[in-house]
């Protein structure tokens, strides 16, 4: 059980006027190996939540366990807690500052203070991870496309060789196919290595089609913390609160609603192909 | 939150003082800092310090906010007092230890301590009832004339008031690069100076790549909305006198005159 | 005469080593011909680096042919002496909201571009109003743009276009850095703009579902045209467009892959009622 959120709360400018609420009575569990996808629209506190997981912010009230050890303890190691909690920010590539993506890489080892030939096994290592070209390893990093800064500022995490990666929005702004191989990779990632992974994400066709497990955030509190089907089962509730269900829910319920006995709980291509047919007897 | 931050500490009310020309306070507040130089007496600061709290009254911005403005500066009001009291030559008027204090040295004090904190209290007031656009607007206005010897007076109200409006958005992105490198191992708090000013690099790289290139994006979207330049363009909020600006200037003639007669008499 | 008309327009960038030595020319427009009706809502897709960004700036005349002509309301771009008449006429939106925008305070900003036209000031303040209202932003006028939402800010950019009273407006993936709600309001701005003022529309994305109602669909890759048609003749082309880099919205690929299993369905559904009628109908 590498973290445990126990009564969490944040408070914004405590003390202020503008004191705002960030995260309110958060309590979650996130287990070994899990794929775990965080919800919410914007300002709903995702990335408050996964900025407390390696220690960046630190809560108002409440606990934060690490493999059993409160990180608020006076002789906890913050840093080491930042190199098992990787954390992916949003437009990662915004980050990479040195002359060629290979030293980029290897600043976070480095950090920990492996000597250079560990740090660049680490690095080399976390490149490949990523599924990028050799013969970009020497390249200055600004050179590089989109996607591939991307995958870069990603291993320059991977590299520290983390427990648990969280990936905020790692998909902004790339196109389709970027975005889908850039999922794909992590999926890969997290059945090889069996990395416990969470995954802020603005799309719930990504969140259904990826994840084991959904938490939806709203107004600093967990509204929903259950696996995909469950939590699109709620689609009107989601969409109260800015959010909305994956289009093939939506489809699925439209069928019903002209007399079709079928079962909605479908949230992948996949599964409603399967649900269709069977409706229609085709199986 | 860093957003919320604004520059010269605008204190948001209204108030005639809130309303008024730009023009009338950058030009007031000039006039009033002058006029504190020429007294000779202690009846011209009494002057000017009824009309500053007057000038206060009218603003209502709250006493206490304008006081703890002057918290930063009591160090420096302190050492001036100590310099001048203790140092300066003249009629002894009483000895502590190895000190003497000077007549003279007391009337010199007494004097910079009221000058510097009506300057600034004045100042000051400026800048909490003047929105930083506004005073942008003011000054490119007032100093108009030295166009006339080149002074590219458009482009450099043009540059202040797009900092303006950048800095809280830079400041954001230098917290959120820190935290990218800190969630990387970055340590920027321990170690001596070298080492500190080294784990900037990570920091100053990314944040002058991002100032780039959003001066990049900037100005292409400046030019795409036919930006070119101040010739020919108009505004959207010129700046017009009114009644009221004119009763400013007339308060403010009216004081000068006043303060700087009765101050400059010799008893 | 089209608003918009390309002939064999072609953008060459030379590429430089570090020393500045050419290294050789990179195509990123490739022999485009446009002509785009007034009036019309016109699509440009594309992966990203295929081109669309650089063929958007041609129609606004931040970048110049290096071979081939623009003509924007019968102007041809590459004369200098219609440059600002063109940036009046086909005003643009970019990609990041935070920087396009100039002004401090909501008004300000969308005041900017009529102030540089030289517009009497009693017509900007005109302007202004009835922009903000088309957009709906009128209420935020008086705030700060650092205080309003993604979506919030583009509207604002939107405005400050439709003050200029352009004849056209080409938005270069005004979508790609925002939440899916920030996204739906421009989008529904976007086609307001449309509709009711009948101003031109070039729209640049990457997301499928906002192409949906455009009149023309134009698909980008490599710098040239590769697909040209109505969303529906696109969409009905899954396997094409995702050898482009793009994607289909889940409800087209789940016909399409009901389709290849034996339910007859019409070619290219693009809605989720749609979807929905043929399934029921088909039984």
């Amino acid at each position: 059980m590498p973290i445990i959120l126990d009564h969490v709360n944040y408070i914004y400018g405590e003390g202020g006027p503008l004191a705002v609420k960030a995260l309110d009575d958060v309590c979650l569990q996130i287990p070994d190996g899990q794929f775990v996808g965080i919800i919410g629209h914007t300002g709903s506190g995702k990335s408050t939540l996964v900025q407390h997981m390696n220690g960046l912010l630190k809560a108002t009230s409440g606990h934060i366990y690490f493999n059993g050890e409160d990180i608020y303890d006076r002789d906890f190691r913050m840093k080491k807690l930042r190199s098992k909690v990787g954390l992916v920010f949003q437009y990662p590539e915004h980050q990479l500052f040195e002359i060629d993506v290979f030293s980029d890489v290897c600043f976070g080892p480095k950090n920990l203070g492996l000597d250079r030939k560990e740090a660049e096994l680490k690095a080399f290592d976390a490149l490949r991870k990523v599924g990028l070209p050799t013969e970009l390893y020497y390249q200055s990093p600004f050179e590089l496309s989109g996607g591939q800064k991307r995958r870069v500022a990603i291993a320059g995490v991977l590299a520290m060789e983390p427990e648990v990666l969280i990936l905020d929005e790692p998909t902004a702004g790339l196109d389709p196919k970027g975005r889908e191989e850039i999922l794909h990779q992590i999926k890969e990632l997290q059945q090889k290595t069996n990395m416990t992974i969470l995954l802020v994400s603005h799309s719930m066709e990504d969140v259904a089609e990826y994840v084991d497990r959904i938490i939806v955030m709203n107004q600093g509190k967990v509204m929903y913390d259950d696996v995909p089907k469950a939590v699109f089962s709620h689609y009107k509730e989601l969409e109260e609160v800015g959010l909305s269900a994956p289009q093939v829910t939506y489809i699925l319920h439209a069928l019903k609603e002209r007399g079709l006995r079928v079962d909605v709980s479908a949230t992948t291509i996949d599964e409603a192909v399967g649900t269709i047919l069977k409706t229609l007897g085709r199986t | 939150m860093l957003r919320d931050i604004t520059l010269g500490q605008y204190y948001q009310t209204e108030s005639v003082i809130h309303r008024l020309d730009p023009r009338v306070k950058l030009g007031g507040t000039l006039c009033y800092i002058i006029s504190l130089f020429f007294f000779r007496n202690f009846l011209g600061y009494g002057i000017a310090a009824l009309f500053l709290a007057a000038v206060i009254g009218l603003s209502h911005v709250p006493f206490k906010f304008i006081v703890k403005g002057m918290k930063a500066i009591v160090f420096l009001l302190l050492i001036t007092v100590t310099f001048n009291l203790f140092l300066t030559p003249g009629e002894a008027l009483f000895t502590v230890w190895k000190l003497t204090v000077t007549v003279e040295g007391l009337r010199t004090a007494v004097n910079m301590a009221v000058r510097l904190s009506l300057l600034i209290i004045g100042s000051s007031l400026m800048t909490l009832t003047t929105t930083p656009n506004n005073l942008t607007d003011g000054m490119e206005s007032m100093m108009k004339p030295l166009k006339a010897f080149r002074v590219p007076v458009h482009e450099v109200a043009m540059i202040m008031s797009i900092a303006l409006r950048f800095i809280p958005i830079l400041l954001e992105e230098t917290d959120k690069i820190m935290k990218a490198q800190i969630a990387r191992g970055a340590d920027f708090e321990t170690g001596n100076i070298v080492k500190r000013a080294k784990a900037l690099v990570p920091i100053l790289v990314p944040l002058f790549i991002s100032a780039f290139r959003r001066a990049n994006d900037l100005a292409m979207a400046m030019e795409a909305r036919c930006y070119r330049g101040g010739e020919g363009r108009t505004k959207m909020k010129p700046l017009v006198y009114e009644r009221r600006d004119r009763l400013g200037y007339l308060c403010l003639l009216a004081y000068l005159a006043v303060s700087i007669g009765i101050g400059r008499l010799r008893f | 005469m089209g608003i918009i008309q390309t002939k064999d327009l072609v953008y060459e960038y030379i590429r430089r080593d570090e020393d500045g030595n050419v290294e050789g020319f990179t195509t990123a427009v490739d022999k485009v011909n446009l002509d785009i009706r007034p009036g019309e809502f016109i699509a440009i897709l594309g992966h990203n680096g295929s081109g669309k960004s650089t063929l958007a700036k041609h129609i606004n005349a931040i970048l110049n042919p290096t071979e081939g002509t623009v003509w924007v309301d019968g102007m041809d771009t590459a004369r200098q002496e219609h440059v600002w008449d063109i940036r009046q006429r086909a005003g643009m939106v970019f990609q990041n909201p935070d920087n396009q925008i100039i002004g401090q305070v909501v008004e300000e900003d969308v005041g900017f571009g009529p102030e540089n036209m030289g517009v009497p000031t009693k017509e900007i303040w005109e302007r202004v109003e009835e922009s903000l209202k088309a957009v709906g932003m009128y209420e935020y006028r008086k705030h700060s743009p650092n205080k309003l939402s993604g979506g919030q800010k583009q509207r604002v950019s939107i405005a400050g276009v439709l003050a200029m009273h352009p004849k056209c407006i080409v938005l270069d993936e005004p979508t790609a850095m925002l939440d899916p709600k920030g996204r739906r309001e421009v989008v529904r701005a976007v086609r307001a703009l449309n509709d009711v003022e009948g101003i031109t529309v070039v729209l640049i994305t990457h997301y499928m579902e906002e192409i949906i109602h455009a009149d023309r669909v134009f698909v980008m890759d490599n710098g040239k045209i590769a697909m040209e048609g109505a969303p529906r003749e696109i969409f009905s082309q899954v396997e094409r467009l995702k050898s482009l880099r793009l994607d289909v919205p889940q409800v087209t690929l789940l016909a399409y892959e009901l389709r290849k299993r034996g339910i007859r369905l019409p070619e290219g559904i693009l809605t989720v009622e749609e979807l929905a009628d043929a399934l029921a109908g088909s039984i």
